[in-house]
């Protein structure tokens, strides 16, 4: 029971960085048609400009501030520089640049920082563990990221349903034709919601660092996962994004510390060892199908809100 | 897809490109084992299998990428799955091509088949996404099989077999079995896109809704080629591990699969030759490129975004012969 | 009494609040044009489009050939005989005029998993479409990439295709649209020389057009039916020329 609940707990966490990262891209692929396949190494880029901006300053906040800001700034210059000029190709196109992003950066942090895994210490503050029931410690710091994720996306939650760039976005994930005959500066629109998705994944591997391996590499399959939820979810929709973050996050998790018990009550020990992880690796792709085939937009398609 | 807005009478395929350039093509390959012997360069016919290996799945891709607009960014998991069907049964004592190969295209063809059925639901976006994630699976499938080596792969301690025979250890029949198959998976692809089928392929990539009117659902024939491209991949994947005696993961990772969609749009998209090229410019940029630097992706990567920027008609663009076949 | 090729009963269809369809029954009947006319916003296109299959109705029942075919899709309404042009071009434009006719045919004939014979050196199947295309006045354009042929000769060329298919029903929405006044004339010649050969459903803004060629003229406005009946007994009926003529006339 206790391993239930925390491996509920760390369901969730994955569910909110997952969040984290579907959210940046399912807006910008709702508002620009574009899929950035380089949105996981943003991720990625903000873990380690923290870990950076931690040896600048000796402070995770302060390394914080800075690597919010440097993930602005590289993804507005990656906007400048090479997704500007891919709006108006075809998803082909798309994918390819942007995977030739993923290569040059993955390589970048490689040689700026090496291959070996990094990490970034807990905030003094969040140290330490809390008792959540008999006997059972869970890490503060874990629960500040569950926290400080439901907060995200409580604001994005008011910025996308009340304010006026909120209900460009919106209309823009439903009818973008429409967005630019209204006369905005749909090149603006873009660059703001561009940033904002960078920083949002920025602001996910920040939080990640100190709980999982700064590495090369480390946003590529947490992009994969977010696809998976932006499949899920509905393109486009914020609503989606976060209740099908949480889903998989939890399916995931909980998914793959039961698997092998599972097995073992219809195999032999031998055979479910083997079975029950390769399954398990398996339930979200299988969950996804499986959505796809029920209601192929997804289940809450940007439509409906 | 650019339309070829001429107003002279299209020529149905330039005979250049249908016959002239592939026969060049596979007269080298043909050529290369005695040039390299001339020359006693024994690297240069083993980067060569490699090489037509990835020509192979190169080309298969090419006929839904190029052909059929599918966009599969899971191509790679193909390669894996031929691979593991090689591995594993040599791992349980069965070595002979007649099992080998049938299983690995029936496990090919099945996976595609059930991942293409739900893929080929959705279009655009949603496509790329879902066969990205398929593949995916297929990969943490592959890195969770502990009793076969799991993340470190699998050893294989030999080569397939011809009837108890081990002819493919032989380094020259074994190039000139890979070349056959490059040869034969080309041949296929070409045929199907001029037959009624391929013209249905063809015809649904620029308008679905137009076949629809005139009666034909384009789903079912997408389907079959995909399966088709999938049992190719699978071959190309049975003879890396052949090649290199050795199965891993990392054969289905989704990079590969990236790498497999540069090869096609490098060579330039709607053209086998095409993907056969890119797959021999992509492989030997690889190779010169890593010999300059250990981190040659930092070259490689720009390289990459500008070819897409800027050389849309890829390598097949620069060559005679007028526009390509539409 | 003949029975009608395609008969409309009741159909409905909403979008949201709008009703775009209302209740609408009509029938074509064997050899005949029947037009439907309408101001623009009638709901002509998304009429066209519930009888080709493109857009299911809420309500309301579409027979065709005396099957029911409410809940068919669109692929197999076509193989039972119903060809359709669109409002917007729709052809395959990076295959020649020729090959966009033989797919038609090679559809009608059956599947097409056929892999291995070379389709374009299917010379019964080549000459079978030079002829549509020669019927249609394109037999000199047969060869050329279909996205290169000008705007009259693509609207002719989706007639080819449609007529390719051997239909029971030619469903035409707006072929005229945006051809001149040489062009249109002939279309209507085209058009005209077809009538009595198949059974149609004309849906045209170009009212010399339709009142030259139809037998009978539906008029929709606001997606219902206010008038059917011959060009004749249209052209005088009072309800129609304030709905709909009166604006024309003014």
């Amino acid at each position: 029971m206790t391993l239930l609940a925390v491996q509920t707990l760390n369901g969730l966490q994955l569910g909110i960085l997952l969040f984290l990262i579907a959210a940046g891209l399912t807006l910008v692929f709702g508002v620009m048609d574009f899929i950035n396949l380089a949105h996981g190494v943003q991720y990625m880029l903000g873990a380690y400009l923290a870990v950076a901006g931690y040896g600048l300053t000796g402070s995770f906040w302060l390394a914080m501030l800075l690597a919010l800001a440097g993930s602005l700034i590289i993804g507005l210059i990656l906007e400048v520089l090479v997704f500007r000029h891919l709006y108006d190709r075809s998803h082909l196109d798309q994918v390819l640049a942007t995977f030739g992003v993923i290569l040059f950066l993955n390589e970048s942090v490689k040689v700026v920082w090496g291959s070996s895994p990094l990490t970034l210490p807990v905030p003094e503050i969040l140290d330490g563990s809390i008792p959540i029931s008999d006997g059972l410690l869970y890490p503060v710091f874990r629960i500040a990221l569950i926290v400080s994720g439901l907060a995200v996306a409580a604001l994005l939650y008011v910025l996308v349903s009340w304010t006026r760039v909120g209900m460009l976005v919106r209309a823009g994930a439903t009818n973008a034709q429409m967005v630019s005959a209204l006369g905005v500066n749909i090149r603006r629109l873009f660059m703001f919601v561009f940033g904002f998705g960078a920083m949002l994944a920025g602001f996910a591997g920040i939080m990640a660092a100190p709980i999982l391996a700064v590495e090369p590499g480390m946003g590529d399959n947490l992009l994969i996962l977010a696809f998976v939820v932006i499949v899920i979810g509905g393109i486009g929709s914020i609503r989606g994004a976060f209740m099908a973050a949480l889903i998989v996050g939890l399916v995931d998790t909980i998914g793959r510390s039961l698997a092998t018990d599972i097995a073992r009550l219809l195999l032999p020990p031998a055979a479910a060892n083997d079975a029950g992880p390769a399954v398990a690796s398996m339930l979200i792709y299988i969950l996804m199908a499986g959505v796809l085939f029920f209601r192929p937009s997804g289940l809450f398609p940007a439509r409906a809100g | 897809m650019s339309v070829a807005a001429t107003d002279k009478p299209a020529v149905a395929t330039p005979i250049f490109r249908a016959r002239v350039l592939p026969a060049i093509i596979l007269a080298g390959f043909a050529l290369l084992p005695p040039l390299a012997m001339a020359l006693d360069d024994s690297f240069l016919v083993f980067f060569a299998i490699r090489v037509m290996i990835f020509a192979i799945a190169a080309v298969s891709l090419a006929l839904i990428l190029g052909f059929g607009a599918m966009v599969s960014f899971g191509h790679a998991a193909y390669i894996g799955l031929g691979a593991y069907c090689v591995g594993i049964l040599a791992e349980h004592g069965i070595w002979e091509f007649y099992i080998s190969l049938p299983v690995t295209l029936l496990v090919c063809g099945l996976f595609a088949a059930v991942t293409g059925a739900i893929s080929l639901k959705t279009r655009g976006v949603y496509f790329i996404m879902i066969t990205l994630a398929f593949g995916q699976m297929a990969f943490f499938t592959a890195t969770s099989l502990s009793a076969y080596g799991g993340d470190d792969g699998l050893t294989i301690w030999g080569r397939t077999e011809v009837f108890g025979s081990s002819v493919l250890s032989d380094r020259t029949t074994f190039y000139y079995v890979v070349f056959a198959l490059l040869a034969g998976a080309w041949w296929l692809c070409a045929t199907l896109v001029n037959s009624r089928f391929g013209r249905v392929l063809q015809g649904a990539r620029q308008s679905e809704m137009r076949l629809q009117a005139i009666g034909i659902e384009p789903y079912y024939y997408r389907l079959v080629a995909f399966v088709i491209a999938g049992m190719l991949a699978g071959i190309s994947g049975a003879l890396l591990a052949n090649s290199a005696e050795f199965v891993s993961p990392a054969y289905m990772t989704w990079h590969r699969s990236g790498e497999l969609i540069f090869m096609v749009v490098l060579g330039g998209l709607g053209s086998f030759a095409g993907a056969v090229l890119g797959a021999t410019g992509y492989l030997v940029l690889e190779e010169v490129l890593s010999h300059i630097t250990e981190h040659w992706r930092l070259i490689f990567g720009p390289f990459l975004i500008l070819v897409v920027l800027f050389a849309r008609g890829g390598l097949m663009g620069l060559i005679p012969g007028g526009k390509r076949h539409d | 009494m003949t029975e009608p090729i395609l008969t409309l009963d009741g159909l409905e269809k909403n979008f949201g609040a709008l009703r775009v369809t209302d209740k609408v029954s009509l029938d074509v009947l064997p050899g005949e044009i029947h037009a439907i006319i309408g101001p623009n916003g009638a709901g002509k296109t998304t009429l066209i489009g519930q009888i080709s299959g493109s857009l299911r109705p809420d309500k309301g029942r579409i027979v065709f050939l005396g099957t029911d075919v409410t809940h068919l899709p669109m692929d197999k309404r076509a193989k039972a005989g119903l060809a359709r042009s669109f409002q917007i071009t729709t052809i395959l434009p990076e295959f020649t005029a020729r090959e966009n006719v033989a797919l038609a045919i090679q559809a009608r004939q059956g599947h097409s998993f056929h892999f291995l014979k070379n389709v374009s050196r299917d010379e019964a199947l080549n000459a079978e479409a030079g002829r549509y295309l020669t019927d249609l006045g394109l037999g000199n354009r047969a060869d050329v990439h279909a996205g290169a042929l000008s705007h009259g000769e693509k609207r002719s060329l989706e007639i080819a295709i449609a007529l390719a298919s051997e239909p029971k029903l030619l469903l035409l929405d707006e072929p005229m649209a945006g051809t001149g006044r040489e062009e249109t004339d002939r279309l209507v010649d085209i058009l005209n020389r077809l009538k009595g050969r198949y059974a149609m459903m004309l849906v045209e803004h170009d009212m010399s057009a339709v009142f030259a060629l139809a037998d009978r003229i539906s008029v929709l406005v606001y997606g219902a039916v206010v008038a059917t009946g011959t060009p004749e007994e249209i052209r005088n009926d009072p309800k129609v020329r304030e709905a709909y003529l009166g604006e024309e006339a003014a």
